[in-house]
């Protein structure tokens, strides 16, 4: 089983809850798809045991060759080639790798292709803490997009093919409703939803409501900081039947373990059992 | 005219809060919501909208079924298995995987796949308390956002120059990607909202160092700044060691949460002592334009 962790609204507690549901249950594996910031590892403490670069394709035009016709250029969606003078320029931060320059050159082998780096993926392996679930072992991916690199989803389509079929997977989203969130949230059997009980909360939880819906993936709502705002999101919750599987209210004891690294199921068995109910409350929601 | 722009790397720190408290302090500003993905501003500035207009950011292919004959080459080519064969429809393009780079337009045979401009949102002008505000919504699902963002960014810049407003001040969307690089790129000041723990340093780094790539003046702010005073170290030691000065530490207060609740700026509603903290950061932002 796939679960998305996913917000809408960043800072809402993705990581805090994705991490505790991965520590509280057994045999998970916690992929952050989060590359832009990724923030998983900083709670999971996982030994990296491989580190291997990731990227896209991209074009490397034969100067010596090239007719300067200008029919690659016209053909990129994504403005990312130029022809002047003397050259056909690439701007490769616009680049996708997608293939159609190469395709439409009319001179054969002029367009050739070599891979450009995005970020860096890493594997590894974390142990709950004593009295965790059973001592039993986390697999552990994350990715790092390069600062300055733009491409976001290849590298999120590369981190979760190191998903493991045997094992629960827990898929930790990055902020918004875009496209680095559909790509995450591609393929996923469940979807979770943290959210505050503020106006901001409120409205990116329904911008979030609208992708999951068009995703046709089931999903239900944690309400984090439960009682410090107002009633509106568990109001519209209510009214649009969407099951509010956990509310965590605000507790000093939790702010200051998420800011030093702790994932407070790690150190509280009463945290880690709530974290169990919650994948109980999920596997009931998703028919499994 | 100076632009600022308002970023984090980490979601949720305070970026749209401080930004509403500016906009109120700043009195003339055009303001220019760049997080697209998931807009916040307006909830704060109760907006009316003046004009809007469709954003169109690219054009996404479209598969003519009474043309396709089938021959799978378009599925063959796409390098984002995008094109899916549907027993009933035929190919059918899974808009949730396509890129919109036009490949498989190419490759058919049959020609009966075509490029259609696609609407992936809508931007506003509006009128608020506190200035012009310049806003967006990115369809859900949709790419472009750094497109958007550059638009929003322009029509902000447009305004401005209009009624000579002082300042343009942007809150910008998390993360460090293409819609932050497009909120970033060429404005005068950056201002990173950091927050004492390990992800809000780790996510302030990283943004840092993408301000300094694209050489952008940049100032930290550090909010709950007494929720892990080791941490609130750090930050400090960072900033000394990068040069980047601090210009305000904020401390936790829940009343900031009742401002936002009751859809005020922390400058327009009692918080205390984060009220005072915020009228002077912006003092100091003032005092920068200042020969």
């Amino acid at each position: 089983m796939i679960i998305t962790v996913a917000s809408g609204k960043g800072g809402t507690g993705k990581t805090m809850v994705a991490t505790n549901l991965a520590l509280s249950i057994e045999g998970a594996q916690y992929i952050d798809c989060d590359v832009e910031e990724p923030n998983g590892n900083l709670f999971l403490h996982a030994e990296i045991e491989t580190r291997r670069e990731a990227g896209v394709p991209m074009p490397v035009i034969d100067e010596e060759r090239c007719t300067l016709c200008g029919d690659c250029a016209e053909a990129c969606e994504f403005n990312a080639l130029a022809v002047s003078k003397e050259r056909v320029l690439l701007f490769s931060d616009l680049c996708h790798g997608c293939g159609v320059c190469s395709y439409v050159c009319p001179e054969p082998d002029v367009i050739t292709e070599r891979s450009r780096r995005l970020g860096e993926i890493e594997m590894g392996r974390a142990q709950t803490t004593k009295g965790g679930a059973n001592g039993s072992e986390i697999a552990y991916t994350g990715a790092h997009l390069d600062v300055g690199a733009l491409l976001v989803t290849p590298l999120i389509k590369e981190v979760k093919r190191t998903a493991d079929p045997e094992r629960t997977v827990i898929l930790d989203a990055p902020p918004g409703t875009s496209c680095p969130v559909v790509e995450t949230l591609r393929g996923s059997d469940y979807c979770l939803l943290v959210t505050e009980p503020t106006p901001f909360g409120l409205n990116d939880l329904q911008l979030a409501v609208a992708v999951v819906r068009e995703l046709e993936i089931r999903f239900g709502v944690i309400l984090n900081q439960s009682d410090s705002g107002d009633d509106q999101v568990s109001a519209h919750c209510r009214q649009e039947g969407i099951p509010v599987l956990l509310e965590i209210p605000f507790s000093r004891e939790l702010a200051v373990a998420y800011s030093k690294g702790v994932a407070i199921a790690a150190q509280d068995a009463s945290y880690r059992e709530r974290f169990q109910r919650l994948f109980q409350a999920i596997q009931a929601e998703a028919g499994e | 005219m100076k632009e600022i722009v308002i970023i984090s790397g980490k979601g949720g720190t305070g970026k749209t809060t401080l930004c509403a408290a500016f906009a109120s302090l700043a009195r003339d500003a055009v303001i220019a919501d760049c997080d697209v993905d998931a807009a916040d501003l307006h909830l704060l500035l109760a907006p009316r909208v003046l004009q809007e207009a469709d954003f169109v950011g690219g054009r996404t292919p479209v598969i003519d079924s009474e043309l396709c004959s089938e021959c799978g080459d378009c599925q063959a080519w796409c390098r984002f298995d995008a094109i899916e064969l549907d027993l009933d429809a035929g190919y059918i393009i899974d808009p949730f995987a396509c890129e919109h780079c036009a490949l498989c337009a190419y490759v058919c045979p049959e020609e009966a796949i075509s490029m259609r401009s696609a609407v992936n949102g809508r931007w506003f002008i509006s009128e608020t308390a506190q200035g012009k505000l310049v806003h967006a919504r990115l369809a859900p699902d949709e790419d472009n956002s750094g497109k958007l963002v550059t638009l929003v960014r322009r029509e902000a810049r447009r305004l401005a120059e209009e009624t000579g407003a002082k300042w343009i001040l942007n809150d910008g969307p998390p993360g460090v990607g293409c819609p932050v690089t497009a909120a970033i790129t060429g404005v005068d000041l950056a201002l990173i909202v950091t927050e004492p723990t390990l992800s809000g340093i780790h996510d302030m780094q990283r943004v840092e160092a993408l301000c300094r790539h694209f050489q952008v003046p940049t100032l930290v702010c550090i909010n709950k700044y007494d929720i892990n005073p080791q941490n609130t170290r750090t930050i400090k030691d960072y900033c000394l060691d990068n040069q980047v000065p601090i210009i305000g530490e904020i401390p936790f207060s829940p009343a900031v949460r009742q401002a936002l609740v009751a859809r005020k700026s922390p400058v327009d509603f009692d918080c205390g002592a984060v009220t005072g903290i915020v009228e002077r950061m912006w003092l100091e932002i003032e005092g920068t334009d200042r020969p």
